[in-house]
């Protein structure tokens, strides 16, 4: 029993360190999602990309690597006031993009203004 | 009453995980702090059924733990749409109804239909929504039948009395 917790103690660190970097990774396709995409509603669907699953994978690699609860309870309230407030911030931008007048690109016209496309 | 112990239950419990500091003097300042904004909160009128849904807090927590499962759906089908060679996008602008009455509910409905990627809520007009999605296939309005009952389920105590 004490070895196997002994062999936990010892890969908690690796397992986390491999979430952070699946965070970052996650974030990474976001940005390259928000470099493609043509028009502002569906960059905001690659940003989300890095509002929900990157921050809580991210988020889950810290709490293996912290050295304290204290920690790991900071870390949980951050993911809690993310998950509160980013959707409302994205609504507001979404909201704003309308209220001016942006037309957003609908249907398959998308496709050849966006980055990459065979067109 | 039992929104006003709710809030002094949450603050308390927050300034425990965020303080690490349990000499007397900080617990009792830390004891005091969480007591006097309940007061202000209450003088302040801003604690109701909608500020403080403690009495639906169970069903909040099985409604959120469906909510990432769902997340994480939608997360792989942005994620690939993000990485596929060719954009194979198709957006819309589709209109939701929703079956939510309290402010509480919209908003949960709303702001769930916001978090999961491919779908932002653009406008929220009286009972209908207008969501803009990346994939129209995905956004047909059935899509969203079932989060809409179950934020209602969750969240609407007045709906559901």
């Amino acid at each position: 029993m004490n070895e196997l917790l002994a062999i936990l103690l010892n890969v908690k660190p690796v397992i986390g360190a491999a979430l952070c970097l699946t965070g970052g990774v996650l974030a990474l396709i976001g940005t390259i999602g928000v470099l493609r995409f043509p028009d502002f509603y569906t960059r905001l669907h690659a940003a989300s990309v890095t509002d929900t699953s990157a921050l809580t994978i991210a988020l889950i690699g810290m709490a293996l690597m912290a050295p304290s609860w204290l920690i790991v309870f900071k870390l949980a309230a951050i993911w809690a006031f993310f998950f509160l407030t980013g959707p409302t911030s994205s609504h507001a931008l979404a909201n704003a993009a309308h209220t001016a007048g942006v037309e957003p690109l609908i249907g398959e016209r998308a496709r050849s203004r966006g980055r990459g496309s065979s067109s | 009453m039992v929104s006003f112990l709710g809030l002094v239950a949450v603050l308390g419990g927050l300034w425990l995980g965020l303080s690490g500091h349990y000499t007397p003097l900080i617990t009792w300042l830390g004891a005091l702090s969480v007591i006097l904004s309940s007061v202000l909160a209450v003088r302040l009128r801003t604690l109701d059924a909608d500020s403080a849904p403690f009495a639906a807090l169970p069903r909040i927590v099985v409604y959120w733990v469906w909510l990432m499962v769902e997340i994480i759906k939608a997360n792989w089908v942005v994620i690939k749409a993000c990485l596929r060679a060719n954009l194979d996008i198709n957006p819309a602008l589709v209109k939701v109804k929703t079956a939510c009455e309290s402010d509480l509910a919209k908003t949960t409905f709303a702001n769930s239909i916001t978090l999961t990627p491919g779908t932002v809520s653009v406008l929220l007009e009286g009972d209908k929504i207008l969501v803009h999605a990346l994939y129209e296939e995905g956004a047909q309005p059935e899509a969203f039948d079932k989060m809409d009952r179950l934020s209602k389920w969750a969240v609407d105590v007045r709906g559901a009395a």
